[in-house]
């Protein structure tokens, strides 16, 4: 008696557990967000009262004005802009300039973008317009060492890497710690009135 | 004839066995590397999307302030407000909010704070604006428009 009972083979039929735990890595593959952390990034100026006030004079030609009005229309160097791929080439020529052209800048150096918006102005228009001008100083340092705009932003943001340094450093053009290919994004405090 | 039909006996079922522990592998996988969202969002965050983004690094170093119009209009009325952590907070409040914030962190870390921004399309600059120059007077210059790629879902 005692011999046959040990013989009978006690199995638990497991082949529904696949369809378990499918379940479940559906479940939290569909309710889980995975965090986004890309964006436009800038660094903003610092403490209005710890700025030393000097009046820095900027000539007229290295300013390339981006002006945005209430109703959201856009005025790139007193004209008002048809399309926004325009602006990026726009951006490209008055940076790249080197003092051809007396009307735009001297040197990478010098050349600054200022970008002003009206208090009215939506967020929206505002983000596309500075993805433009980001996008031109992207594409200018990524030509400078042969890489492509994606893999520069890589780059940009991860630099430990002493090759991507390196390739960095060339890319902004850094001579003796002073980068001589800034990116001067001036954005400037929003005019109070809609217009 | 009769070698073949000795061939076509054997055993050709794949052994499943192993199936579930594969797909509890991808399980635990996606449950370590997913981050479940801690605060609930009370404005409208319909973020405009942008092309040429920048990865963060240090996740641990970032704080997020959502601006947007009020979920609920008839508590909060219309105009866009902005949210840290679960509540809404005033514009003057933002100085004190960042150096709760900055607390959290480590000592050297402190001033690499990395403020993202998620702002809803139909905010004004003027709210944007303010929101800085408070940023700047907390001395927390780093800031992100936080924004989805363009084109991706």
């Amino acid at each position: 008696m005692a011999k046959s009972k040990e013989r009978r083979e006690i199995t638990i039929n497991s082949s529904s557990m696949a369809d378990i735990a499918f379940l479940l890595l559906i479940f939290f593959l569909v309710t889980t967000q995975i965090l986004n952390e890309k964006g436009l990034t800038i660094q903003l100026p610092p403490k209005p009262d710890d700025m030393d006030i000097i009046d820095v004079k900027i000539k007229e030609r290295n300013l390339f004005k981006v002006l945005i009005n209430s109703a959201d229309r856009i005025l790139v160097e007193g004209e008002i802009l048809q399309s926004m791929p325009e602006l990026r080439q726009m951006v490209k020529d008055h940076v790249l300039n080197n003092g051809r052209n007396p009307k735009m800048s001297d040197s990478p150096k010098k050349a600054i973008i200022s970008l002003k918006t009206d208090r009215g102005t939506r967020y929206e228009i505002f983000i596309a317009v500075l993805d433009e001008i980001q996008g031109a100083y992207y594409d200018m340092y990524a030509e400078r060492v042969g890489l492509s705009n994606e893999r520069w932003r890589e780059v940009a943001s991860d630099h430990k890497d002493p090759e991507d340094k390196k390739l960095y450093e060339t890319g902004r053009n850094m001579v003796d710690g002073t980068v001589l290919f800034p990116m001067n994004i001036s954005i400037a405090e929003p005019s109070k009135v809609g217009g | 004839m009769a070698k073949f039909k000795k061939k076509s006996k054997t055993n050709q079922e794949i052994p499943t066995a192993a199936l579930p522990d594969i797909i509890f592998m991808l399980l635990f996988f996606f449950m370590v590397t997913t981050v479940l969202r801690e605060t609930t969002i009370n404005v409208r965050q319909l973020i405009p999307r942008a092309q040429e983004l920048r990865k963060l690094q240090r996740k641990s170093l970032v704080s997020y302030l959502y601006v947007g119009e009020p979920k609920n209009t008839e508590q909060w009325g219309k105009e866009p407000r902005i949210q840290a952590n679960d509540v809404f907070i005033e514009i003057k409040d933002i100085v004190m909010w960042v150096t709760q914030e900055k607390d959290k962190l480590d000592e050297v870390e402190r001033d690499q704070i990395t403020i993202a921004l998620k702002v809803d399309v139909d905010a004004k600059m003027g709210l944007i604006s303010d929101i800085q120059l408070q940023l700047r007077e907390a001395n927390a210059r780093k800031l992100m428009y936080s924004t989805p790629k363009k084109g991706a879902d």
